[in-house]
């Protein structure tokens, strides 16, 4: 593959720029905060999908279809495994060499091109995000304002925790000075939004309380430094009743501790390993748009089923946004569902944050402090910077559950401190209940293969981050 | 397509013979360095990783996500007779293992050391098997892609943590 700087132009053959639906938002300038305010006001669901390419001209491509896949879409770039590491030489030779990346290289490319790329494209009625997960994302903040752009995601400890070997303290001054860098492009006239993407730790087996608990705190994190625009994710887990609670727990508190910012929710379709079969990984689809009309979020992320296998196409991401509007309007017209029963999932992430806050007025002091405390743990999380004593099951109900707590301020497991270890068949059932769950019944394989196996070991999925 | 794969690359070592032991202890516990690619943040297969090669009998010292080469290098440097066992799942596994274990062989003391990738190791499944060659020339004892089945790989992990003697080539 190389890199062609010829874009598609709207509206020339084959690259027609499609029409929004005849309900669809129009705002000045593209603004993500101000398209996904206005769709709450109209009570639409706002999908997204986690789209990358690498060459300008299919990134364009992949962004005009999203925004042609309904009324009430975002679009995303999301960038490639070197560019979050920092890594720019490689990407750069992967360029040369026509190798493809994972993403989209924002520093390579640089911002004249991703302008080109958006150009007539993102407006006032398709808002853009970029997405990296990377654990210092200042030269990409830079490089996403001076190409015009106003919203992107990760957190200080959601970026850094589960996917870099950054240390948790240098992660959280990269992720200050990278907020503050964003929050001043405000002054520009933009309205720069944040996405945290703490509610998605390691993607499964999190319980929903310290999931809740760190989207908030570094929601708090990014208001502290600047920011006033944010977002706070949740993403659905093994447990329908469990994943409703848990978006209740997060509205109740966000609404408590982030007094005076402009917030929304962003649930995440399942992360973990994805059904294998196409029915099962539509209905999961369909379940976690349920979910988020159930829960008042006001955006989805969604998957595909082709990401069990490999990075979806462009045709297969647009079918999922689809699906999910669908999906989400048929959940609405059902009326609203039984309000979830209260197992404890806000009483934890209260206590998760109370126990945080009290560390330090500096949020980014008080978030290194309960870390290193364990009283933010998060299980199965290989970072040298997490304490590492807490473990997670699925308890007898389906609902994910601490087997131990480790130094958190939650009770311990029933039946006495959790000395469970996992074998690898049961570490490997556990990251497939939701798979086999929904395969149940039907043939594995939308593209006929099988899961994968070997050291990459077991079956793969693509995390929030795209990697 | 699958069988093929598996059966041919599998092992380089096939056509070189069972890997060799290396310089350790009968009776010690043989060792793994388990680490990604420098540009691959996923875990959990790291995770799984562990606990499937401490069941088959080795000691793991699992180095995380987005491990650098230079890191791999010195923890392989450190441990002489462990087996380099690399997993990587998000689709620059051709790329970037091909680098790193030209780096490792680079290294006198490395040169032997048996060294396996697998995962999902390009971001489509085009071009499988020369890829596959690829990194078995650039150093790699065995490559298994994403859709090879596990057990061919936990059985060349058990006869390579068998006590030396029986591994040694006559």
């Amino acid at each position: 593959m190389t890199v062609t700087t010829v874009l598609p132009e709207a509206g020339r053959k084959g690259s027609v720029l499609p029409e929004a639906g005849k309900n669809s938002i129009r705002l000045p300038g593209g603004s993500f905060a101000a398209y996904v305010a206005r769709a709450r006001s109209q009570g639409a669901l706002v999908v997204q999908p986690r789209m990358g390419f690498c060459d300008p001209a299919q990134m364009r491509r992949g962004l005009l279809a999203t925004r042609g896949a309904g009324p009430t879409v975002a679009g995303t770039i999301t960038l490639d495994s070197y560019t979050r590491v920092g890594d720019y030489a490689s990407a750069g030779q992967a360029l040369n060499r026509g190798v493809p990346l994972n993403g989209y290289p924002l520093i390579n490319h640089g911002p004249a091109v991703t302008r080109r790329l958006l150009a007539g494209l993102r407006d006032s009625g398709f808002p853009v995000q970029i997405r990296h997960g990377s654990a210092d994302p200042h030269d990409i903040v830079g490089s996403l304002i001076d190409a015009g752009l106003d919203a992107t995601e990760g957190g200080p400890v959601s970026y850094c925790l589960p996917y870099s070997r950054l240390p948790l303290r240098d992660a959280v001054r990269c992720w200050a000075r990278s907020c503050e860098l964003f929050a001043g492009a405000g002054g520009t006239g933009a309205q720069p939004h944040m996405e945290s993407f703490g509610g998605c730790m390691l993607g499964q087996l999190c319980p929903p309380s310290l999931l809740i608990a760190i989207t908030v705190l570094e929601a708090m994190f990014f208001r502290q430094h600047g920011l006033r625009s944010v977002s706070l994710s949740f993403a659905q887990q093994t447990h329908p009743d469990q994943d409703a609670e848990a978006l209740r727990a997060l509205r109740i508190l966000a609404a408590e501790l982030l007094a005076g910012l402009d917030w929304h929710v962003v649930v995440y379709t399942y992360m973990g390993v994805y059904p294998a079969s196409r029915e099962g990984a539509l209905r999961l689809l369909g379940d976690s748009a349920a979910l988020a009309v159930r829960g008042g979020a006001e955006r989805l992320i969604v998957k595909t089923p082709a990401e069990a296998f490999r990075i979806p196409a462009i045709e297969e991401n647009v079918e999922s946004l689809q699906y999910a509007a669908a999906a989400a309007t048929a959940a609405a017209a059902a009326g609203p569902a039984p309000p979830p029963a209260d197992t404890g999932v806000l009483a934890e992430a209260r206590a998760l944050i109370g126990a945080t806050l009290e560390l330090s007025p500096d949020v980014g002091t008080a978030l290194l402090a309960a870390f290193r405390r364990g009283y933010l743990d998060v299980p199965y999380c290989l970072h040298p910077d997490n304490a590492g004593a807490a473990r997670s099951r699925i308890d007898a109900s389906g609902r994910l559950a601490w087997a131990a707590a480790g130094a958190m301020p939650i009770a311990p497991p029933p039946g006495g401190p959790g000395r469970h270890r996992f074998t690898s068949f049961e570490l490997l059932a556990a990251l497939s209940h939701v798979r086999n769950s929904y395969d149940a019944g039907h043939r594995p394989g939308p593209i006929g293969a099988l899961p994968a196996a070997g050291p990459g070991g077991l079956p793969t999925y693509t995390d929030g981050d795209d990697g | 397509m699958t069988a093929a794969l598996t059966g041919t690359v599998l092992p380089a070592s096939t056509a070189a013979g069972p890997p060799a032991a290396g310089p350790q202890d009968a009776g010690s516990t043989r060792q793994v360095v388990l680490a990604s690619v420098s540009s691959d943040a996923h875990t959990w297969n790291l995770i799984f990783m562990q606990l499937l090669l401490e069941e088959t009998g080795y000691q793991v010292t699992n180095l995380g996500a987005c491990t650098p080469d230079d890191l791999v290098v010195g923890e392989c440097l450190r441990r002489p007779g462990a087996v380099l066992v690399l997993s990587t799942v998000n689709g620059h596994g051709y790329t970037d293992g091909a680098r790193l274990i030209a780096r490792v062989r680079r290294e006198p003391s490395l040169r032997d050391m048996p060294a396996v990738i697998g995962g999902k190791l390009g971001i489509d499944g085009t071009a499988v098997e020369s890829r596959i060659r690829t990194l078995i020339d650039a150093g790699f004892d065995a490559v298994f892609p994403e859709t090879a089945p596990l057990p061919p790989f936990v059985d060349w992990m058990r006869a390579l943590a068998r006590p030396p003697a029986a591994l040694v080539a006559p």
